[in-house]
């Protein structure tokens, strides 16, 4: 039964095959038990997750059900759940449980869908590896010497290894497109604004935002009509329709205008991730479309900008967690001055920190202008080229990462080497436009993925031209050994 | 060395919306501590920010009321330090780009001279919550109930020259809030507080000298004499030779002196940056125009009209336009009764006295200006005297019914029967033959005494115009 995506699954239920009770508990007894070497989850909800099949089972049994009621999915852990722990992997939440849940949860569960449990992340979302996490290492399921990628590598590694047909994911700056080709699915960032930040926990709140990991883009297209919609209560939550992102998956992709920028495939990417990012932008031509050469000739103020602006929201952003009001107190305190740094130094880790005190120089006075301002006109000429582009263009495609999953531990010495993970995510954010990053080979037995980026609120788009290089591939369809 | 001092004033008016500037919570006073706090007010994760419009609106208007420039496209700053009462460990405000830019007050000073007092910019921000030292053993207490209560802040250019005229300000900008029913105004609670920029320069120089910024001036009276006493503090340190630090003091009224707080060396960055989690606020003209429409009748507009329409003094339209409640009731008052001077002298007089008395606001007078209206109208019909008609106010405030209730049913009717009132003087006469010898033979000054008599022997109820006629025929006789 894991082995079914999304639609499948769905299917299943409708038909009565199996009961949402049946499938819930099965997939939790093979969760637990793969767990144990994946590290994927942070909190496995297991009496939560029985109690919501069977209000599934019933609705179903009412003919009350809606399209996914009863199918199991996983919430990485930055989303605030009611009643459930809700961490950012992160120690300083790790006695927090949320008193209400986040836009995306309340339309998880107003769908039916059956949450399994919490995955694990990077602190507070800052990472390319999950290795920051206060929960240890995630494991690639396709080498677990390897990184599922990160910040949602939990998520990531819970898809590719089949504990779960889709698991929500944040991307700040790629990660969730980055951890999706390292683990080998299907991934979608949506455009800012798309998917509430409500009850999302922030790191940096101008690029943060909600997306789905799932096997294929058809069920991408169906999570992505759960979550997308607009929330008054986050104020830069875009009113604006939700279209049915599955009406137009079979659209032909011929005569489709696909952008490659010659700048992603420059210094940095690894030859064989550039040939198999060739060869599928290759099978696009087959399909019909157009290949054309742009360029994005700011391509690389990308990483430099990001590593200004994200630091500089997230030191404020992670300000609150200050050991006064919820989460983790030193219990070496004596003063007001003793509780904030002792609470703060105890509770948050070195990466966190790292990019706290980034922030909080880049924002100093007699820096900011240096920094920050200049990281944000850097902002506007990274997209001002993407508005470039899409004057000729319908879709850009490029590497998603720059080369496969790495060894644990390769890269934590070396933060600079890790931030370059994101080398070809990280502009996608600044701009807020929408990408994916799908299955399209493998380089000695780990996944690479094709990154596809689309206009604002090209979703639909996305998820078409996505379905329609996996009904001419079947990478997508390929389980790590050991997870089909 | 003759000495000018320079002040500064920055006031942080609570706007009266009655839930918070980012989320839904109430804003009303004196709750339990932590109950009007929602999981926004309390800094949880994942929580966000929604602007209230209204608060947008009530500072847009007093932008108009002031003709300042109104920002139509002003941006919230996160100001960025740590302290318990503020959950999120930053402060939304304005920094840049604020909503309210150039404006201007004129301040009527003792002398009647008016004072135009520059006003920088007035901004948005939310307040922080409170820390309470006191009855939790080594613990402190914070009440997170004020925490996103909106503020605007309102800042002067360095205009002011003592602190009479500060407070000249301070009192002008009160009314004015009040009477855009923007703000409650109370001190005690807090919904109006005054920080003032103090410095001293030899008198001439144009150079500002350093300024020390004091706080904690929770009253006119205090702003008075937290100045003076700065002022004297300043000048002290600069003839002894010595330099003003930079540093913020607060005033202790027990003590009446103002002590350092923190100096700017301990001063922190607070690493100002537009908020993420809120779009600038893009005005519409006519969102302008709209709010435009909302404004009274402005205080010096009124008090013009009411010297020039009602035929008052500069000083009676001015102490009856200080609050717009007390204007409206003059005006319900002189509907009913066309007298506007008597009107203004009752309104002023009595009324205002009874209120002061029973320390009651005026919206719970028990004396409606339509019953005070009638009441004149009595005076001026004869029907009652300008003395009685104290017993009848009197009588009105405890409830005892409108003017001709109580004429009725106390017989306070005025006695203007010549008839009466001749038997009175008569029999008063009678009863002072040796004051009647005396008068006759040249005492004039006794004329008062038959007066009082005869009102005395009437109860207050004859006319005393009558009497006095009469009074002078019989003794001249």
């Amino acid at each position: 039964m894991h082995n079914k995506s999304l639609a499948e699954l769905a299917k299943g239920l409708q038909a009565r095959e199996f009961s949402s009770e049946e499938l819930t508990s099965s997939l939790l007894d093979r969760l637990e038990e793969k767990n144990a070497e994946l590290n994927a989850f942070v909190t496995i909800t297991r009496d939560n997750a029985l109690e919501q099949a069977r209000a599934a089972d019933q609705k179903i049994a009412a003919g009350e059900a809606g399209l996914l009621t009863g199918v199991p999915i996983a919430q990485k852990d930055i989303f605030c759940t009611k009643g459930v722990k809700t961490t950012c992997g992160s120690k300083i939440l790790d006695n927090f449980i949320s008193p209400y849940d986040a836009h995306t949860v309340e339309n998880c569960n107003d769908a039916g869908l059956v949450m399994l449990g919490k995955t694990n992340m990077d602190e507070f979302a800052m990472g390319s590896s999950n290795e920051t996490s206060y929960y240890g290492a995630v494991k690639n399921p396709w080498n677990l010497d390897c990184v599922p990628g990160g910040s949602s590598g939990g998520s990531a590694a819970a898809v590719a290894a089949r504990l779960v047909p889709a698991a929500t994911g944040t991307d700040t700056g790629g990660s969730i497109r980055q951890p999706a080709s390292l683990c080998g699915i299907t991934g979608i960032k949506p455009t800012y604004g798309r998917v509430s930040r409500y009850g999302m926990i922030a790191f940096a709140s101008s690029l943060d935002q909600g997306g789905v990991f799932t096997q294929n883009a058809g069920d991408a297209a169906l999570m992505m009509g759960v979550m997308a919609g607009f929330d008054p209560r986050d104020s830069t939550s875009l009113d604006r329709p939700v279209p049915d992102y599955t009406a137009t998956l079979n659209e032909s992709v011929s005569g489709l205008k696909i952008g490659v920028p010659k700048e992603y495939f420059s210094e940095g990417l690894e030859a064989g991730t550039a040939e198999i990012i060739q060869a599928a932008i290759k099978e696009y031509e087959k399909l019909g479309a157009k290949i054309i050469e742009i360029s994005l000739p700011n391509s690389a103020l990308a990483i430099p900008t990001y590593y200004v602006i994200a630091p500089a929201e997230c030191s404020s952003n992670l300000s609150r967690f200050d050991g006064v009001r919820y989460g983790y107190r030193s219990d070496n305190v004596t003063d007001l001055e003793s509780l904030y740094v002792n609470s703060r130094s105890e509770g948050f880790g070195a990466e966190v920190k790292r990019r706290i005190m980034i922030g909080t120089y880049v924002l100093s006075a007699g820096y900011y202008d240096a920094y920050y301002i200049k990281a944000q006109k850097m902002r506007r000429l990274i997209s001002d080229d993407f508005e470039q582009a899409f004057k000729q263009v319908d879709v850009i495609m490029g590497p998603t990462a720059p080369s496969p999953a790495f060894k644990i531990g390769e890269k934590t010495d070396d933060p600079v080497s890790m931030y370059l993970s994101d080398l070809y995510t990280g502009a996608v954010n600044l701009a807020g436009l929408p990408g994916m990053s799908i299955p399209a080979g493998f380089d000695h037995g780990l996944p690479v993925g094709l990154q596809l980026i689309g206009n604002y609120f090209d979703e639909a788009l996305l998820l078409n031209v996505a379905h329609q290089f996996q009904l001419a591939t079947d990478f997508h369809k390929q389980a790590p050994s050991g997870y089909a | 060395m003759e000495w000018e001092v320079v002040i500064g004033l920055e006031t942080h008016a609570q706007l009266s919306t009655r839930s918070k500037i980012f989320s839904g919570a109430a804003t009303a006073y004196g709750a339990a501590p932590n109950s009007q706090a929602c999981l926004v007010d309390l800094g949880f994760p994942g929580q966000l920010p929604v602007l209230n419009k209204e608060a947008v609106r009530m500072a847009v208007k007093f932008g108009l009321a002031i003709d300042a420039e109104i920002g139509m496209r002003s941006v919230f700053a996160r100001k960025n330090y740590f302290y318990p009462d503020l959950p999120k460990g930053y402060q939304i405000s304005q920094f840049e780009l604020p909503i309210v830019g150039k404006g201007e007050i004129n301040v009527v000073q003792e002398d009647g001279t008016t004072k135009t007092v520059g006003i920088t910019r007035a901004h948005l921000e939310e307040d922080a919550g409170k820390s309470m030292h006191e009855g939790f053993a080594e613990h402190s207490g914070i009440d997170l109930n004020r925490a996103g209560t909106p503020l605007i802040e309102i800042v002067t250019e360095p205009d002011i020259r003592s602190a009479k005229e500060a407070v000249a300000y301070a009192k002008k900008l009160h009314a004015l809030l009040l009477y855009l029913e923007i703000c409650d105004g109370n001190m005690q609670e807090g919904s109006f507080r005054c920080d003032a920029n103090v410095s001293m320069r030899p008198k001439g120089q144009k150079e500002y000298g350093t300024r020390a910024e004091i706080k904690n001036l929770n009253s006119f009276r205090f702003m008075e004499k937290a100045i003076n006493y700065e002022i004297e503090r300043q000048v002290d340190v600069l003839e002894s030779g010595e330099k003003v630090v930079q540093e913020t003091r607060l005033y202790d009224s027990d003590k009446d002196e103002t002590r350092s707080m923190r100096s700017k060396e301990e001063a922190n960055d607070y690493r100002y940056f537009p908020d993420p989690d809120l779009l600038p606020v893009e005005l519409e003209q006519s969102f302008i125009e709209g709010v435009r429409k909302t404004l009274p009748e402005l205080p010096d507009v009124k008090r013009a009209r009411f010297v020039s329409d009602y035929i008052l003094s500069d000083y009676d339209a001015t102490i009856l336009t200080d609050s717009r409640p007390l204007a409206d009731y003059y005006e319900a008052v002189v509907i009913v009764c066309k007298e506007s001077k008597l009107a203004a002298n009752w309104v002023m007089g009595d009324f205002s006295a009874f209120l002061n008395k029973d320390n009651k606001d005026l919206a719970e007078s028990p004396v409606s200006a339509e019953m005070l209206g009638g009441m004149l109208n009595r005076i001026t019909d004869n029907t009652i005297s300008g003395k009685i008609a104290k017993t009848v106010f009197e009588a009105m405030w405890a409830g005892e019914g409108d003017v001709d209730t109580i004429v009725e049913a106390k017989g306070l009717k005025q006695v203007t029967d010549t008839g009466a009132i001749e038997a009175i003087v008569d029999e008063v006469m009678a009863n002072n033959t040796g004051q009647v010898e005396a008068y006759k033979s040249g005492k004039e000054q006794l004329f008062g005494f038959f007066v009082g008599q005869v009102m005395k022997a009437s109860k207050g109820k004859a006319n005393p115009a009558m009497v006095n006629e009469l009074l002078k025929t019989k003794l001249n006789s």
